[in-house]
Order: C-alpha cells, then structure tokens, then sequence
C-alpha cells in the first residue's frame, strides 16, 4: 500500500513538473520588430507582448476594457483628468513592484522618448500624477475619447523603470505572465514562465516559443507536422482543407481592420481624371465590385465585406450604411450621368498571391461597368512612399485596425492627416471627426461618426472592401483558446494535450 | 606560396571596398524610404524627423557612405534599424547556421555528382550514361522552392520522418540539427550535384581519350586503378574550381531554400532586411559574403597548387 502511495505521488509530481516545463509553439506570419513596446511598430511583435507584458487595461472579446494592471479607473467631471487605481500584487520580471512611480514613469517614457511611436497615441497627456502608492491621474490638455484605447495596447504596456537604461529592445522586463528568455533574429523568440505572475497558475507553459514562418503553405505544414501548435494568419486558399482536417481547429475570427481602395482625390497630377475629380465615378467603381464575390471567390467566406472602416464588434459600425450590392447596370448609369463612358486607371497594390487574386477580381468586375484597370503590383515599401508622395491614382491597401474607431478614420480623411494618401480634405468631416475625439459619450460620438460617415460614403476617398480576418489554426490538442477581434493570442487557461 | 597568397590578398582589398560601394549605391536606387517602413502604421512625423536626423539619411551619398567605412574599418558595423541588434552579432549568429547549410550541401552534392560524372564517363553512350544525364538534367531544373514544399508535404507531413522547418544548433543537439538540415541541404545538393555531375563526366572523356590513359590500359593495370588513380585525378582540376566557386556562392545564402525551410541563415535575413530597407544589415552581410566568396576563390588557387605540382613554381 505504501509502495502504492509512493508511486502515486512520485507519478502526480512528474506529471506536474512534465506540465510545468510544457512548451507552446506559435507559427508567426514575420520576424517581430524592436521589442520594446514603446517603440516597437508591428502586428506580429504586439502578439508576443501580449504574453509577456501587461497593460494598465486590457480588452475582451467584446471590445469592452477590463481591469489588467488597473482595477478600476474614472473620468473627472470635465473629462480631463483619468485616474487609475492599481493593483498592489504585480511584479516586474526583475523583482521589482509596480506601482504608480512606475506607471509615472513608463508613461512619461512613452510620450518623451525621442523615437517613441507611442507619441501621437499620448498626446493629450499633459501631465502624470502620482496620486498615493497605487493611484495614479492623467491630466489631459483636452477632453481624450480615444485614450483609453490607447492604454489597452502598447502605450499602456509597463517596463520595469530600473531597466529604462539597459537594453531594452533586445531584453524588454515587463511583468507579464511570460519573461523574456532569448531571441534569434528569423528563427524564434522564447519568453519563459514567470512563476511569481499572480495569476501564473492560470498559465500552463513553462516555455513559449514564437517562430516566425512567413510562407503560409509551410507554416501550415509545420502545424500539421506536429512542429508547432497553433498559427496565425492562414491563407484563406488553405481554409477548406483545414476545415476538413480532424487534427487542426479552425478559429477564424474577424478582426478590427480592413481592406481597401485608397482613391488620390487630391490636386496633385495624378489625381487629375475622372475617378479622382468626380464622385460620381467613385460611386459607380464601387458599385462595380461585389464585395460577396471577393469574399467566395478569394476570401474562401474569410473575408467578411465591409462599408464602414469600423468592425462589426465596433459600437460605432453604424446600420445606417449597409454594403451596397454589385449593380453594374447602376454603375454603368452613373458614369454616363458623368459623362464618361470608358475610365481607365491605375490601380496599385502590394504584390502576393491573395492581393493579385482579389484586384484581378476587382479588375475583371469593373470591367463589366466601363472601367479600364490596368493593375501594379509593387512591392509594399515602394507602394508606401508612391502613395504618400501621390504618385499614383487608387491603390489598394489596408489598415491593421484600432480598438478605438478614431484610429480607423480620423488620420484618414481630416485635411492634416498623416495617413491621409488619398489627399482629401473636407471641413466639415474635420470638425465632427475632432468632435467626436474629444466626446467621451458614446451616444454623442456614435452620431458624430455617423454623420461624417454620411458625407463620406458620398464623396469615398476610400471604398472600404472587406474586413481583415485574423485566421488562426490550432492543434487538436489545444484547448481553451478564444480568438479575439483584436488578433492576439491570450494563453491564460489554455492548455495542451500531448 | 606565401607571395601568391598575400597578392590574392592585396587583390582583394579593391574588391571589397568596389562591392561595398556597388551595394551602398544600389540600395539608394531602391524606390521606398526606409523610415516609413520603420515608423510604423502610424507614421509620426516627429518621429520621422527623429530617425531621418539619427540614421543620417539627408546626408549626401559620399558622406553616408565614407561614415559607414570609418565605422567598419574600426570594427563596427552599426546597427539593424528594425530590431536594434549589432550587425556583427546578427552575422555571428547567421554565419555558423550557413557555413552549415552549405558543407552539408556541397558534400552531399560531391557524394552524388562526382561518382554519378564518372560513371556516366566511362559507360558513355550506355542507359546508365542517358540515366545520370536526365537525372542531372531535372536536378538543374526542379525549383529549389517547389521541390523544397513537395519534400515537406511528404516527407515530414504525410511520413512525419522529419522536422518541417527551422534551425537546431549542432552544439544544442548534434542528431537533430543533422536532422534538420537534411531536407535543405538536399535540396541545395540536387542543383550543385548536376553541375558537377556534367563537368566531372566532360572532363573525365577528355582525360580518358588522352594518350597516357591508353599506356596504362596497356600496360595492364586494373580498369579501376586507370579510372580512379590515373585519369580522376587529373580530372579534378575543373570540379575544384566549381565546387569552391558554387560553396562560396552558398555562402552568400540559398535564399528561397531558406526561405522555404525557414533558416535563419545569411539568405533570409538579407531578403528581410532589403524589404524592411535595413540598410546597415544589408551593407554588412553582403560585404561579409563578399570576404567568403573571395576566400574560396583563394582555396580554389591553392587547391590548384596542391593538385597539379606543375603551378608550383611559376616561370
């Protein structure tokens, strides 16, 4: 019986320590950039921060803030002051405890570092007070609506301040569930467990192992190997086998950003022709294109078409705009209400597989209206510089997405814009589209947003086409994962059977 | 000897600073900034202003380039603008991976070339002689990329015989990383293979229709000591000078089979960091394959020597 009792216990501590040092393998679309939150830049690098560091607050599926660092947090009467109460039990991987010196002092690193890309996220923070140990207040020069978006991503994420001076980019301390362990540039992050996480028993790796493997195809063959055990961002040309497959969970989930045809509306050379003077002929290109027909054909059902530069889980997608159907006959009317018969122009766009089956669709589509596209492709650093010089005439081109619907429009379409390749300028769109940063109701700014909406659908600088899906692919052995719209991967009761 | 080297060296200094020049040029021809690439989505015009004062990106061309080797000639190769990690470390660290990728390559393509070129040499005009010749004809032809995925598909997929992809130390796991490489390095192998398949089979006729090959035969030695001992070897020159000439081109990096295989070698990260514009990793890893693939060129000429005792003293 003893002997019984000892094996027992002996197997129970070997399964929990085999659990314990359990690896987790994710498949990265790329190579994250700088690993320092404050000024890191990619999609890929915020998937590894998300396990490795915490944020003052955080966002559910539902795009609603939930408590992270921060237990609570309230707006002042005038909505321009943001305190945050802190929780008291968070570490730093270096063993040093967070607290409002600490959220101070990231905060101020973020807004002043000179190469910081969290600057503009934070320029409303005029001011960081620290209130008492666990409390700390924002003072804002102006009423902030977007802020609190702000601070569930990189610009709310928390390095140790005692390791401002080290290295960061290349050994980040935050105070994530995962510390940082290695990196081999091209090959693979390791982040390790960190055992005093407060809620580490909710996190069942004892390594995780981020590799990226740009090439879809091999990626998917990595998983299906046993390589690695989920992926994200999968080619929508692989979906039907994946469906089909018992050994993977398809998890596909739509995400905060689009795709679509950036229009140079401008008073640039380039912009000169009808499709860049006349509205008219914008409305009829976009009733050329059958947004569903993109989603079967290329999209594989993935690409969920789009009106709004909103998702469907924004509050602020409104149902005043639904996506207008294909209608060539239509199309074809409004042109001749412009006066054209025939337009031809250049549509530009970053050149691979999926981009060149959805613009040869657009082409083939438009053609049936009177259109005359002749198709780029480019590589993506040249299309960038193309379009923000307005050297060129549409191009199709697409935006990762934001929690807060700012981000997805006002630098966009007001006349200043950094983002604004399509060279429009209207004031009226730049006064609600300010109004509405600077409304924390929701109810207000829903209406502001609906009525620049109005002025936009009309004069379409951008002809927003589908819904960027965030596709991941799992192991059967994983469970416990949920796809969230922003595109991370939380591992906080995930587990894998091997 | 020595002179010989040290001339090859002194050769080899224009060189370098003529290749640097060449890439350095180049890459300001590339359309796209660099900077946008960096500031991310969200393109900060302050931030812009910052980076472009950093990296000294107004600068005039002969002045960025002139910093660039004062900073080299003193052992520093700057810095990637997308990760922040020293050049020289991200060379250390991709070196090893491809010097690896290429001498199992270049050795599984001898392996297979230089017997399968003999063969079909002596056995002219027979099946096997027609056989080697399609083999090495589709070797050449076969796109390392596709032939790369369909052995994936097969043998790590459907057999599970192998790992599908990426890169394990020989220090962290001697067995696995051999396991590892295996795929990659054949698929290397099969073009290299054909290459020298081609030119060990037109050099061995050429020696076997020479007049000292005949005095052997008729002197009556073994066929097998004629073909090995007597006209290999004399044979050899020209497959030197290929296979040194084709490892220092792997050197440079097999970028689609690295791509394909994910290693983080030589290939892919100058594919990354010409698409980020990442010029300091662009500048140092290509001046690093140009040493390597002067440095073959020297092993070439020395090999030459110890070979053919007739170079060794020069008239």
């Amino acid at each position: 019986m003893r002997t019984l009792l000892a094996t027992l216990l002996t197997g129970t501590v070997l399964a929990t320590s085999a659990a314990w040092a359990q690896d987790f393998r994710i498949g990265l679309q790329e190579d994250p950039d700088l690993l320092d939150p404050h000024r890191a830049r990619t999609f890929v690098g915020r998937i590894v921060f998300t396990s490795l560091c915490d944020k003052l607050i955080d966002v559910d599926a539902k795009l609603n803030f939930v408590p992270e660092l921060a237990t609570e947090w309230a707006w002042s009467n005038d909505n321009r002051t943001l305190t945050f109460k802190l929780r008291q039990d968070a570490l730093f991987h270096d063993g040093t405890p967070f607290n409002a010196e600490a959220a101070k002092a990231n905060i101020e690193r973020a807004r002043t570092l000179p190469d910081s890309l969290r600057k503009s996220e934070l320029a409303s923070v005029e001011s960081v007070e620290v209130v008492d140990e666990f409390t700390v207040a924002l003072n804002l020069s102006k009423p902030d609506a977007t802020l609190l978006a702000q601070l569930s991503d990189r610009a709310g994420m928390m390095l140790s301040p005692a390791t401002f001076e080290a290295e960061v980019a290349t050994n980040p301390i935050c105070s994530g569930p995962y510390k940082f362990a290695s990196r081999v540039q091209n090959d693979r992050i390791v982040l390790e467990k960190f055992a005093e996480h407060r809620e580490a028993a909710d996190y069942h790796f004892g390594r995780l192992i981020f590799q990226p493997i740009p090439d879809s195809t091999v990626r998917l063959a990595n998983l299906r190997a046993g390589d690695i055990d989920m992926l994200e961002r999968l080619n929508p040309s692989d979906a039907e086998s994946v469906r089909n497959d018992d050994a993977l969970q398809f998890m596909p989930v739509a995400g905060l950003g689009y795709q679509g045809i950036t229009i140079n509306t401008g008073d640039g050379e380039k912009a000169d022709n009808p499709l860049g003077r006349d509205k008219r002929v914008r409305q009829a290109l976009q009733l050329a294109i059958g947004r569903d027909v993109i989603n079967q054909v290329v999209g594989q059902g993935l690409f969920e078409p789009a009106q709004q530069p909103f998702p469907k889980a924004s509050p602020y997608n409104s149902p005043a705009f639904p996506v207008v159907q294909r209608d060539p006959e239509a199309a074809k009317a409004l042109l001749a209400e412009a006066g054209v018969e025939n337009v031809s122009f250049e549509l530009s766009f970053g050149n691979n597989t999926t981009t060149q089956a959805i613009n040869e669709l657009i082409q083939a589509m438009a053609a049936e209206a009177g259109f005359n596209i002749s198709l780029r492709p480019t590589e993506f650093a040249a299309m960038q510089q193309e379009m923000k010089s307005g050297n060129y005439q549409a191009a199709q081109i697409g935006w990762s997405g934001r929690v807060d619907p700012d981000g997805n429009l006002h630098q966009f379409v007001t006349c200043k814009g950094t983002l604004n390749d399509s060279k429009y300028c209207n004031p009226e769109v730049d006064r609600l589209l300010n109004d509405a940063r600077v409304t924390p109701d929701v109810e207000k700014r829903q209406a502001l947003y609906e009525e620049a909406q109005r002025i936009l659908q009309d004069d379409l600088p951008i002809i927003y086409v589908y819904h960027q899906p965030w596709p991941f692919v799992l192991s059967s052995a994983v469970s416990g994962f949920t796809a969230y719209p922003d595109g991370m991967v939380r591992l906080k009761g995930v587990t894998l059977a091997r | 000897m020595l002179k010989i080297v040290l001339r090859r060296l002194l050769v080899a200094i224009p060189t370098l600073i003529l290749v640097s020049l060449i890439v350095f040029s180049l890459q300001k021809l590339l359309p796209g900034d660099p900077l946008l690439t960096l500031a991310g989505e969200e393109r900060d015009p302050q931030v812009l202003a910052f980076l472009r004062e950093k990296y000294h990106l107004d600068d005039p061309f002969h002045i960025q380039y002139l910093a660039w080797l004062g900073n080299v000639l003193s052992g520093d190769f700057g810095h990637s603008l997308r990760t922040g990690v020293p050049v020289a470390t991200l060379i250390a660290q991709k070196l090893p991976v491809t010097l690896q990728l290429a001498l199992m390559a270049i050795v599984l393509a001898l392996l297979i070339g230089i017997p399968a070129g003999v063969l079909s040499a002596v056995r002219k005009g027979t099946p096997t002689d027609y056989a080697a010749n399609v083999v090495a004809l589709s070797g050449v032809s076969i796109p390392n990329f596709w032939l790369g995925i369909i052995l994936i598909m097969v043998v790590s997929v459907q057999w599970q015989l192998l790992p599908a992809s990426g890169y394990v130390p020989p220090t962290e796991n001697f067995l696995q990383s051999i396991r590892t490489m295996l795929m990659p390095s054949f698929v290397l192998a099969t073009a290299l293979a054909a290459y020298l398949m081609r030119h060990t089979r037109s050099a061995m006729l050429s020696v076997l229709s020479s007049d000292y090959i005949r005095t052997a035969k008729a002197k009556g030695l073994l066929p097998k000591a004629v073909v090995l001992k007597h006209a290999l070897r004399n044979a050899l020159m020209p497959i030197v000078t290929l296979t040194t000439l084709l490892f220092g081109e792997l050197l440079a990096g097999a970028v689609l089979t690295e791509q394909v295989f994910t290693i983080p070698g030589f290939g892919k990260l100058i594919v990354d960091a010409v698409f980020t514009r990442d010029y300091a990793v662009v500048q140092g890893v290509v001046l690093c394959a140009a040493v390597g693939f002067i440095f073959m060129n020297l092993v070439a000429d020395i090999l030459y020597i110890v070979i053919n005792p007739r170079l060794r003293h020069p008239q």
